[in-house]
């Protein structure tokens, strides 16, 4: 069985720890190594690729090691390949951070 | 609670091990201090390859390998010329408690001489120092830094954050971790951020960040981009890989950022997750972070790595079980059974956690029985850091 491994039980995406085909059936593992899981990815993943968990609307962020790692540019449904086409980062657009009142 | 078998030194802190290190504090007397350390078990030679400048960047490296509690005894073999003397070492190294000796090859006329009162030396220090016996100590008295290089795909999918579990359960017995390689954190500083403990600490994580990221810009290096290597291999953003890479570190909150220039050289100051500002060098890094006194190391390297310490142990983390079938005689502990889903991510930070304290407690890491001693001072261009405004 194809695996992904979900880090953080935050996350809406898996990263895939081999390479998967449209239509396989992957088995999405837990920090804990339990199968939370079993997704239908809708494109080809690579290895090391991420697949959504859920449906993700345009906007929304996209959460790996439970924090964000960018900001969906468009809807993503579940199983779809998550990666630079649907994906921006967050923080290249951003200027002037503000953190704990910190502006630097 | 855990506890570990360490050495008490006179200053109260915990070795792992029990070195005598041998310092040529320039590298015109490498060659004969080397020869010495030879001579005596335990013994193991270090020196800095900067020039004979007093540059008190290198003294505070090499003063801080010689406080680190692995280092039962000092001995300092220096050639007589040289502006960074053994008397200015000897002066940081003697308020620990721990045995110090300074020699040098020009007063004692040439190099058998030295060889000779060396010798005899290290050999009446190794003779004490064999006396000490392991006792159980809390793991508030361990300090682990914690390391990557020759990373892939698996080290932030499952090395990195195995390694992380790992941290987190040492930092909840009480115990001490630092992390480095500072171009590594550039796109997470709003996350460090904000897991530091107060305004300051969040301060120092952008003002390193913003630093490194200047010095790579005067290079023609632009820190922010993605290589076409990330994306292939499926990073989407800097946030991702620069994640990947913290992730490392844990999830605890952030003491303090350890600065290491020529005015400072910090050390962890109480419990908890530290940043050491460094290089991502992988041998100078491990260098800069035992100097401020990890006693054990943890190095994840996805396509393998060989690399020790001169006075610490060194465990090799991998998570590319591909990498630990090929290299299993570097590597201590294979992540990649997280890939398959046959251990979990916890579960394997349990188990390197286990392997600090065994390893803590005197069994060798793979790189210590092969005899590797690796150890470079890094040291920053003063010149450059004034172009940069940075000092």
């Amino acid at each position: 069985m194809k695996k992904a491994i979900q880090i953080d039980e935050r996350d809406n995406v898996a990263t895939a720890t081999s390479d998967v085909r449209k239509g396989d059936t992957v088995e999405v593992l837990s920090p804990d190594g339990k199968v939370i899981l079993k997704a239908k990815p809708v494109d080809d993943i690579a290895f090391g690729h991420k697949l959504s968990l859920r449906e993700i609307r345009g906007g929304e962020e996209i959460i790996k090691y439970g924090e964000v790692i960018g900001v969906a540019s468009r809807d993503i449904p579940a199983g779809e390949w998550v990666h630079t086409h649907n994906v921006d980062s967050a923080r290249l657009k951003t200027s002037g951070e503000e953190v704990r009142g910190v502006t630097v | 609670m855990t506890e570990f078998l360490g050495y008490e030194r006179p200053d109260g802190s915990v070795g792992v091990r029990n070195h005598l290190l041998v310092i040529a504090p320039i590298d015109c007397s490498y060659e004969p201090a080397k020869k010495i350390a030879d001579q005596v078990p335990g013994a193991v030679a270090i020196t800095q390859t900067h020039g004979c400048g007093a540059d008190t960047m290198l003294a505070h490296n090499l003063v801080g390998t010689a406080l680190n509690p692995n280092v039962a005894g000092v001995l300092i073999v220096g050639l007589g010329c040289e502006t960074l003397t053994g008397e200015m070492l000897v002066e940081q190294i003697e308020p620990s408690g721990k045995p110090v000796h300074n020699i040098t090859i020009q007063e004692l006329g040439g190099t058998i001489k030295t060889h000779e009162r060396g010798v005899r030396l290290l050999q009446g220090m190794a003779q004490d120092a064999a006396k000490l016996r392991r006792e159980p100590f809390p793991l508030a008295k361990l300090t682990l830094a914690v390391e990557c290089g020759g990373s892939d795909a698996t080290s932030g999918l499952a090395a990195n954050p195995a390694v992380g579990v790992a941290a987190d359960l040492l930092i909840d017995e009480g115990g001490s971790v630092m992390f480095g390689e500072t171009q590594e954190m550039s796109g997470t500083q709003h996350l460090l951020a904000r897991r530091a403990v107060n305004d300051q600490v969040a301060k120092d994580v952008y003002t390193i960040i913003e630093a490194q990221e200047n010095r790579l810009r005067s290079m023609g290096v632009d820190s922010r981009w993605m290589s076409k290597g990330n994306i292939d291999g499926g990073l989407t953003t800097i946030e991702e890989k620069s994640l990947g890479a913290v992730r490392k570190g844990g999830t605890k909150p952030l003491q303090g950022v350890l600065f290491n220039d020529w005015d400072r050289f910090d050390r962890p100051s109480k419990p908890g997750l530290y940043i050491m500002d460094g290089t991502g060098w992988d041998v100078p890094s491990v260098t800069h972070m035992v100097a401020a006194g990890a006693q054990v190391v943890c190095f994840t390297s996805g396509r393998g790595s060989t690399t020790g310490h001169a006075v610490a142990p060194v465990i090799k983390v991998t998570g590319n079980p591909q990498t630990y079938a090929r290299m299993t005689d570097n590597m201590d502990i294979n992540a990649g059974t997280i890939l398959d889903g046959s251990e979990s991510l916890n579960s394997v930070g349990r188990r390197i956690f286990q392997t600090i304290v065994d390893t803590a407690s005197g069994r060798l890491t793979k790189a210590e029985a092969l005899g590797y001693r690796d150890y470079i001072v890094f040291k920053r261009s003063r010149e450059a850091e004034h172009l940069l405004g940075h000092c």
